[in-house]
């Protein structure tokens, strides 16, 4: 191997540490966290909204064929929702494109992601893994709503 | 060199057979960008329906016709490069098993029975003919391979101190990574699948399952690309008229593969329960170690054409790309390399842009994700298929290429198709389209409550990129059709346009040897899957029973009976 060979092979290897950094700051610095891991537990498989405090939320979702339960939430804006995620049949999607929140929900195993929504709105949720003949109607929807109208 | 009649029958079945089922590979790619677009709001058009013909897309082109190339290859590459014909009855007790296997799985989706798409995900059920096919398809490759491996230490006794030829290096490196990885998922299907899907356990654990299923399914797409990778280096410097810049490049870079193949499946799983976020985060750090190799390619596949180019009276810092062959109707086979390529560049872009976790969560599971592996799996690996079946069909049947420039224009037409389709899918990923999802039912008809008018200008460019990519591959089909109807015109042989290294290169040993690779792949695998394996047995509180995709209620075999 030569040396411009080498110094190419030095930058790739920069390049790459580049982007592990850059990947380390978002999850560590900016919280750009992965789900997180939550034992099992009935608990999650009876669907619910739960207020925790003026401004905290949990969602606890079922996925199943074909739908989501809850298959609509409502929180004021401003609110923080830890979701947990489940299902009670096959394995599902669930995703909500513009907070992007991109969890599955498994069998057997609970996700978990705290999601912020400040602006109101409805936010669908997409299922966005293939779950049987009915997976393209399979939606939910979180609706924000404004608190002060 | 010339072969044997029964090693050249062999390589016939093994490649024409995949290029027939392309047919029905190819009409349903262009039935799901049909359906998705909202042109039609049906579920079944021909008996068929959405996610069947998805299974059958993914199984027949990134399974059976991928598997089938890289026996075929690796029998023509060792006949080529070591000088030696593989066994007679390894090879074909090899293709019965693989045409066996694909059998079976193609009667279970035919039938309906296995409308589980190519990954088969618990607890969704198919039939299991289905899963045990695609087990003797796979054992089938496993057959050649154990014979090549003969063939090698053979070779070496007779050749002491040569260095192993590049492109053999490159095919034991890959058949080494097939073998490894496909046992966990013969594990899956073994223990878990086959006694669950006809009825003797009534529930399996789901995240286990898909942590097996990716601990193959990663290494799987090094196991479409090296066959390319071996063309690109072996071969792509001379069809540009020049030389391999660097061989010990190409050593290095399969090596790197060999031990990081593996242990990156979970990068697949970023948004899943049960494995903790360390796991994860091991494993996207790997990922973006296996792109290394990907990079070291890159530049010396380009140092090597930009050689070629300046042979060629190119000048100027730029200048040698234009000077390249890419319309010689005598050297198609430049062309379906340099597109595969060209595609490579954003596949590879947007492959480091999945593995990186955060960023994932943007784009997992949205239509970004075919965007992307139509430029992986669709693009280099796809053109290196057919444009090589295309160059070993004709030498070894000794018959001149028919309709050459439908032939020479192929790989243009195909990768402007995939240019526009991808383009189109990855946009609609970002702004939410699902994957794997019969959208015309609902997202794109306007009658329905779930329409999404945003959606159509995305879904409509992956129509029109796809309508691209069928011309082209009907260009494709109509040429190897009239090159094996046509008339024999020079003698049967093996041939392969090969690279000569440009250098003189120093002998480094660590790149002759295969065993320390082989001990570091162990360690890493260990490293990166004892956690896994932890996390799924731990975190998973039930096992689940298996479904058919029509039902909510679980099978039983009493529910089967009634
Ligand atoms: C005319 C050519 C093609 C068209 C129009 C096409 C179209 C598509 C589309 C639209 C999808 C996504 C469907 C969905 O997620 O709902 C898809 C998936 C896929 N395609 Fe293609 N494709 C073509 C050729 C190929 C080729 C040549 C290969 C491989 C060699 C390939 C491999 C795959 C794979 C592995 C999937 C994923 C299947 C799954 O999600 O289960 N495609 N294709
Ligand atoms: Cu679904
Ligand atoms: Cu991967």
């Amino acid at each position: 191997m030569d040396k411009i060979e080498l110094r190419v092979m030095k930058l790739t290897a920069g390049m790459l540490a580049i982007f592990l950094l850059a990947l380390l700051y978002a999850s560590y610095a900016r919280n750009v966290g992965m789900p997180a891991c939550v034992p099992y537990s009935g608990v999650f498989s009876k669907p619910h909204l739960q207020q925790i405090d003026s401004n905290t939320y949990e969602a606890f979702f079922v996925a199943k064929m074909w739908s989501f339960e809850p298959s609509d939430v409502y929180v004021p804006a401003g609110s923080d929702v830890d979701i947990y995620l489940t299902s009670s049949d096959v394995v599902h999607g669930f995703n909500i494109s513009e907070k992007a929140v991109n969890l599955m929900a498994v069998p057997g195993a609970i996700n978990k992601k705290t999601v912020h929504f400040e602006k109101a709105g409805i936010y669908k949720i997409v299922c966005h893994e293939y779950c049987g003949i009915g997976h393209h109607s399979m939606e939910g929807e979180i609706i924000v709503y404004d608190k002060t109208k | 060199m010339t072969i044997s009649k029964s090693l050249k029958n062999i390589l016939l079945i093994e490649l024409l057979l995949p290029t027939f089922l392309l047919l029905i590979g190819v009409y349903h790619g262009l039935m799901q960008v049909i359906y998705r677009s909202g042109m039609i709001h049906s579920q079944k058009e021909l008996h068929l329906d959405y996610y069947q013909g998805l299974t059958l897309h993914g199984v027949i082109n990134a399974v059976v016709l991928t598997t089938f190339f890289a026996v075929a290859f690796g029998h023509a590459c060792m006949s080529f490069f070591l000088g030696k014909e593989p066994g007679k009855k390894a090879s074909w007790l090899s293709l019965w098993m693989m045409v066996a296997g694909t059998i079976m799985a193609a009667w279970a989706m035919l039938a309906g029975k296995a409308s589980v798409l190519y990954t088969f995900y618990a607890p969704l059920k198919a039939h299991p003919l289905f899963y045990l096919g695609t087990l003797i398809l796979v054992v089938g490759s496993w057959v050649a391979f154990f014979d090549w491996v003969v063939l090698y230490k053979r070779w070496c006794k007779e050749n002491p101190g040569k260095p192993l030829p590049l492109a053999i290096l490159g095919t034991l490196v890959n058949f080494t990574v097939w073998f490894v990885c496909t046992l966990a998922v013969g594990y899956e299907i073994i223990v878990l699948l086959l006694p669950w899907s006809m009825g003797y356990t009534t529930d399996i654990n789901i995240p286990l399952s898909r942590m097996l299923f990716w601990f193959f399914g990663h290494a799987l797409v090094y196991f479409w690309l090296l066959p390319a990778y071996v063309m690109f280096y072996t071969m792509l410097p001379k069809l540009a008229g020049g030389k391999l810049y660097s061989e010990n490049a190409g050593r290095l870079s399969f090596f790197l593969f060999l031990i990081l193949s593996i242990p990156v499946g979970v990068h697949h799983q970023f948004s899943e329960p049960a494995f903790t976020p360390s796991t994860k985060l091991f494993q996207s750090i790997l990922t973006f170690g296996v792109a290394l190799p990907s990079f070291i390619t890159a530049f010396t596949l380009a140092a090597s054409l930009e050689y070629a180019a300046w042979k060629r009276g190119a000048r100027g810092l730029f200048g040698w790309m234009a000077k390249l062959p890419y319309l010689d109707k005598n050297n198609g086979l430049f062309g379906y390399l340099i597109c595969g390529m060209i595609l490579f560049i954003f596949g590879g872009l947007t492959g480091i842009i999945n593995s990186s976790y955060t960023l994932n969560a943007m784009v997992h599971n949205t239509a970004w994700m075919p965007g992307h592996f139509h430029m992986t799996v669709a693009g280099p690996v796809f053109l290196a298929i057919i444009g090589m079946s295309m160059h070993i069909i004709s030498s070894i049947t000794g018959k001149e290429i028919k309709f050459k420039g439908l032939y020479t224009l192929t790989p243009y037409l195909w990768m402007f198709g995939i240019l526009i389709f991808s383009f189109g899918l990855m946009w609609g990923g970002l702004i939410g389209e699902p994957r794997r999802t019969d959208l015309g039912m609902t997202y794109l008809n306007p009658d329905s409550p779930l329409f999404r008018s945003d959606w159509v200008k995305t879904t409509g460019m992956a129509l029109f990129g796809g309508i691209i990519m069928t011309i082209a591959f009907i260009f494709y089909f109509t040429s190897i059709m009239g090159t094996i109807l046509g008339k024999r015109v020079k003698e049967r042989a093996i041939e392969f346009p090969v690279a000569e290294p440009l250098h003189n290169e120093k002998h480094i040993a660590i790149f002759h040897t295969f065993k320390p690779w082989l001990a570091i792949m162990a360690v890493v695998i260990v490293l990166a899957y004892t956690p896994a394996i932890a996390n799924a047995l731990k975190n998973t509180g039930r096992g689940a029973p298996p479904y058919n995709p029509d039902s909510a209620i679980p099978v039983t075999i009493k529910n089967e009976l009634k």
